[in-house]
């Protein structure tokens, strides 16, 4: 297995790291280089706003190709926020204003001119508590590519190949007329990521996928995140330290601060490193104090 | 003794001492017959007014009075079929204009409008108004629609049918919007993030979950129109018509307009005339309503 020696982190460059222990990243990537060689998205000094409120303080963040990012921090640390930059899902929220870059292959998708449907199409979202919607596991499925106008050549194919994708096609495909509302939790929210592949995405967001799903499906996903990742480029906002630390090859670890007059919680990131790093030896102080439990 | 032996011993002394339940007392009793009566009058005057209406009408309980038109010359077969079909195309052609409008408002309102912007507030606020305006004034203000469109004949389908949709608009959006507001915000974030646009959003999952909802609101909304009066005297519909409607232009009467008209007659016949339409006009207002009820209870989604 080769380690890259690793002598610089994306935000603290000053600080010396040991060689990462093998293995210390439990999906078995030992291998990362330092920075995303070739990211997919790059975040530059985001400023998110909701009105008068300050919610994510000059984040930078680089999402590499094939690589799965995890954000994690306390609650009310403006990673979910974050995440939702990267789709333009916070456009619908009233009274929501994004300062900074967020780019996609380079482009920034705040640009004027940028169309946000077609962002979206691009870079998909996995959501908290699984949404299906109220109609069978196949109309679930086809919804994606139908209102966004994808050439489909066979339909039955697509649907086939999107829920053999999310790990659900042996379950589901003696009832693909059925009610989603069938399904369990975990199985819907694994519908929710074949819905979400279907449409032949680049980027999948996942919004805590697993918080509403119990210890088993938890795992079922994870371990699809894990194979999805040959395909797709995946980032992840999780509460579950030992999610991100089981799936993730890189972490983000976001928390708040406290405004001195107005008191109101600015999230910011604090380190971004890989995984293993992260979770090895952090080079914050806050991240070990988050991660060994001390505080969050 | 210890403690926990004593302090049980007690317990049960403080919970038996009063030797009875306190929520029987005489007071409590007192306010719960108050509560009965209440319910038992509101309920009463309505039974005690439907059985005397359907008494005094029962004599004429036979075909005539669906299948007849009215009659000058003898009182006992007079026959509401004229006033029923107008009511009845009446009712449709109030949810033709009530019905698209309405729920094109309501989804300005739930699903487009930013409600931050001082404009959609008014439209809010004055929206709630509309919901209390008194009926006749939509009378009124159909009057002056039909008078703007040029119609010289008064007391035609389309006058009544304006007069009845504009009174029942406000019912219509405030139902609807209410039925929009039930489907969860993730429908909409799931559809959105797959790279759907907001009106296809709208299209292809809010609104057919509100579909239930809707109808719901419509149903009742209809059934408040088809027993209104005032508004049709104002555009001018008669209750002497004898003939069936034929279109939009055509001269019709309504249910509640006959009614009204017999009621003033001084022969008894006509009297109890009347009170046996009132018994087919409240039943089809129940059966409105029994369809509403019945739609909400088959296809209520929860979420």
């Amino acid at each position: 297995m080769t380690t890259y020696p690793a002598t610089a982190s994306t935000k603290k460059g000053d600080h010396a790291m040991p060689q990462a222990t093998p293995n210390a990243s439990e999906n078995g990537r030992s291998d990362l280089p330092d920075v995303p060689p070739n990211p997919v998205m790059e975040v530059e000094n985001l400023n998110v706003y909701y009105n008068a409120f300050h919610a994510v303080h000059d984040v930078n963040l680089r999402f590499g190709k094939n690589e799965i990012t995890a954000l994690i921090g306390p609650s009310g640390c403006g990673k979910s926020t974050v995440l939702r930059c990267l789709n333009r899902m916070n456009d619908l929220v009233s009274g929501a204003r994004v300062e900074g870059r967020v780019n996609y292959h380079g482009q920034n998708i705040y640009d004027r001119g940028v169309d946000a449907i077609a962002v979206r199409t691009n870079i998909g979202m996995v959501f908290q508590k699984p949404n299906p919607f109220p109609k069978s596991i196949y109309d679930n499925i086809a919804y994606g590519p139908r209102v966004t106008g994808m050439k489909v050549d066979n339909m039955d194919d697509l649907v086939e190949e999107a829920l053999t994708g999310a790990a659900l096609w042996d379950e589901v495909k003696d009832k693909l007329k059925q009610s989603a509302y069938g399904l369990s939790g975990g199985q819907q929210q694994r519908l929710c990521i074949a819905r979400t592949i279907a449409t032949r995405p680049e980027v999948i967001l996942m919004d805590e996928p697993c918080s509403a799903l119990d210890p088993i499906a938890t795992a079922r996903v994870e371990d699809l995140m894990v194979s999805l990742r040959d395909d797709y480029t995946i980032i992840i906002v999780t509460h579950n330290m030992q999610q991100a630390a089981r799936v993730s090859d890189r972490t983000a670890f976001f928390t708040a601060r406290p405004d001195e007059t107005t008191g109101d919680r600015t999230g910011l990131l604090v380190e971004f490193d890989r995984t293993a790093s992260i979770f090895s030896h952090p080079a914050d102080q806050r991240t070990e104090d988050y991660i060994s439990g001390r505080f969050g | 003794m210890s403690v926990a032996t004593k302090s049980a011993r007690e317990t049960v002394e403080v919970i038996s001492k009063s030797g009875r339940d306190r929520d029987r007392n005489l007071t409590s009793m007192l306010f719960l017959i108050g509560l009965w009566f209440s319910l038992f009058f509101g309920v009463m005057v309505l039974v005690v007014l439907i059985v005397d209406t359907a008494i005094s009408g029962a004599s004429r309980f036979d075909g005539d009075l669906i299948t007849g038109y009215g009659s000058r010359v003898s009182p006992e077969t007079t026959g509401f079929r004229a006033g029923i079909l107008g009511s009845v195309w009446l009712m449709a052609f109030t949810a033709l204009f009530a019905v698209p409008l309405g729920i094109a408002a309501a989804i300005y309102f739930e699903e487009f409008s930013d409600q931050t912007k001082w404009y959609n507030r008014v439209l809010e606020v004055n929206l709630q108004n509309l919901a209390a305006v008194p009926s006749i004034v939509y009378g009124l203000l159909a009057v002056a629609v039909m008078a703007l469109m040029g119609f010289q004949q008064t007391g035609v389908v389309l006058g009544g049918a304006i007069a009845l949709a504009l009174l029942i608009l406000p019912v219509i959006i405030i139902t609807t919007r209410e039925a929009l507001r039930a489907v969860p915000a993730e429908i909409r974030q799931g559809s959105l993030a797959l790279g759907a646009t907001m009106w296809q959003t709208t299209w292809r999952q809010t609104l057919p979950s509100a579909i239930p909802g809707i109808s719901t609101g419509t149903i009742l909304g209809l059934s408040r129109a088809i027993g209104e009066a005032a508004p049709l005297v104002v555009v001018g519909i008669a209750g002497s018509v004898r003939f069936d409607p034929t279109g939009l232009a055509s001269q019709i009467t309504a249910l509640p307009i006959q009614i009204y008209t017999l009621t003033s007659e001084s022969r008894e016949a006509y009297q109890t005339a009347a009170s046996a339409a009132i018994i087919v006009l409240l039943v089809m207002i129940l059966s409105l309503n029994g369809l509403a009820i019945y739609i909400r209870n088959k296809f209520q989604r929860s979420w």
